[in-house]
């Protein structure tokens, strides 16, 4: 499917977000939440990059999968470490462990269900982290109101990457031109989610 | 009325001349160097006056390499349709014009500062005499003197901006250098058959499309080096160093891409983020200090 200009205009401003979210940080993060709130609004940037300039032919290759997971990791693994110091090194250590599964079922010649079990499992926990829980501390009235929106970024990202990652096995949940309709501008609300509430 | 009828042809004729795009990411380097020095700093007049000699110095060497190349312009399908190739602009004519604006540019560049004009007029001189005379015919290595030529306005920026050469000018120099590769060669290997018919000799026709992947490869990673290095140094902030290890590492990924799974989508999207990467950069050099 042939990328439009509205695609293209919808990635780039998703782009220019995730580079000023990069650019800024978060205020208050210390060096490991930073570190991974970075590599989770850069791995989305550089993956806008790529859209706009290779269109969506870029989803056929397998490292989308592994690049769809990075960034709902990244940031679930950010906010775990700000807001429940409690789990820091059992989630970082999920996190690790978990990203090396779904990496090696995806490089090896696996043909039962486990790649996709894995990948569901770490996907879903990481989803779900970054929807419950700022949804969670806002209710608690821990942190401020539009820190809400960061959870409904992670349900939208925690949509986009399942769509994605299953599209890329061969299991769509949607069909594919559908998939690729709504990308572009599920990814610029799910941005404009995140840096809203992030602020 | 007919004058700006004339006016107006003209130059719709010469921009094709010039290679905007080209002309405009070195212009940017040439700026960016600028503003990497003079940082918080700003003289409009320096600024515009530097930016305006760069522009004629660059436009002018460009014209009078496309005036050298005309033969092998004609000779390659994707530039056979070019004002200089295909007969709308004469030979002289181009000659006329391309030594009128490096002349100018040069000129203005000497009077706003002798060390900034002198490597202007080296940036032209590799260009121009070195690279496109006396090497691109003869050797793929050729892109090493066109690396150099492309590093000098970056390095005359900085250069105008301090009043004197300084490490940073020189690694920002290299930066530039070793991008020329990304740039040049998945461009190459792009039009292999072109330069082919042209008798051209590229990196992928004299040693292969597998060595040169590797080639790109590297020097994308000298260069993202070279740039965040220049970075550090010159005081960025760190929100701007995150950003730009960011676009490196997009880089670096689309060049090891081009190694393990070579294609030409991968290929010609290298170039393309090559050069968003080279422009996304110096913006942040620009304003990365203040």
């Amino acid at each position: 499917m042939k990328i439009t200009i509205l695609d293209r205009i919808l990635l780039l401003l998703t782009c220019l977000l995730a580079a000023w979210q990069v650019a800024v940080g978060i205020n208050r993060a210390d060096t490991l939440p930073l570190i991974a709130y970075t590599i989770g609004f850069g791995v989305l940037l550089v993956a806008g990059l790529l859209l706009i300039i290779l269109g969506f032919d870029v989803l056929d290759s397998p490292a989308v999968i592994i690049i769809s997971t990075i960034i709902p990791l990244s940031l679930s693994l950010g906010l775990v470490w700000e807001h429940l110091p409690s789990f820091r090194v059992f989630y970082l250590i999920f996190i690790i462990i978990g990203f090396l599964t779904i990496l090696i079922t995806r490089i090896l010649p696996i043909r039962n269900k486990l790649p996709i079990v894995i990948l569901t499992s770490v996907h879903g926990v990481a989803g779900v982290t970054i929807f419950l829980l700022p949804v969670i501390l806002t209710i608690s009235g821990l942190v401020h109101l539009s820190f809400i929106l960061v959870g409904l970024g992670g349900a939208l990202i925690g949509i986009g990457g399942l769509l994605l990652s299953f599209l890329r096995m061969g299991n769509p949940l949607l069909s594919h031109s559908t998939i690729l309709k709504v990308l572009p501008g599920l990814l610029f609300l799910m941005t404009v989610c995140f840096v809203t509430g992030f602020r | 009325m007919v004058t700006l009828a004339i006016v107006k042809s003209k130059l719709r004729l010469y921009w094709p001349l010039i290679k905007s795009l080209q002309t405009g990411l070195l212009l940017a380097t040439g700026l960016a160097g600028y503003m990497s020095a003079r940082c918080p700093v700003m003289h409009w007049y320096n600024f515009l006056g530097m930016g305006f000699s760069l522009f004629l110095a660059i436009s002018g060497s460009t014209i009078l390499n496309m005036w050298y190349d005309r033969d092998i312009d004609a000779a390659m399908n994707r530039t056979r349709h070019r004002p200089l190739a295909n007969g709308r602009v004469s030979p002289t004519e181009a000659l006329r014009l391309g030594l009128s604006l490096s002349a100018l540019g040069v000129g203005m560049s000497v009077a706003l500062s002798p060390l900034y004009g002198l490597i202007v007029f080296a940036g032209l001189f590799f260009d121009v005499v070195v690279y496109t005379m006396l090497l691109k015919r003869r050797t793929c290595w050729s892109i090493v003197w066109g690396g150099i030529s492309g590093g000098m306005p970056i390095l005359a920026g900085r250069a105008f901006g301090l009043g004197h050469i300084d490490g940073i000018g020189i690694l920002l120099s290299l930066a530039v250098l070793f991008w020329i590769p990304t740039h040049i060669l998945t461009f190459a290997m792009r039009y292999f058959d072109d330069y082919q018919a042209a008798k051209i000799p590229t990196f992928p026709s004299t040693y292969g499309f597998q060595t040169t992947r590797t080639v790109i490869a590297t020097s994308s990673i000298i260069a993202a080096l070279s740039i965040g290095m220049a970075g550090v140094l010159i005081g960025m902030q760190w929100g701007f160093v995150r950003l730009l290890v960011v676009l490196s590492g997009g880089l670096l990924l689309l060049a090891v891409a081009s190694i393990f799974r070579p294609n030409e989508r991968i290929n010609f999207g290298l170039f393309k983020y090559a050069s968003l990467y080279m422009l996304s950069a110096m913006i942040l050099l620009s304003i990365g200090g203040i």
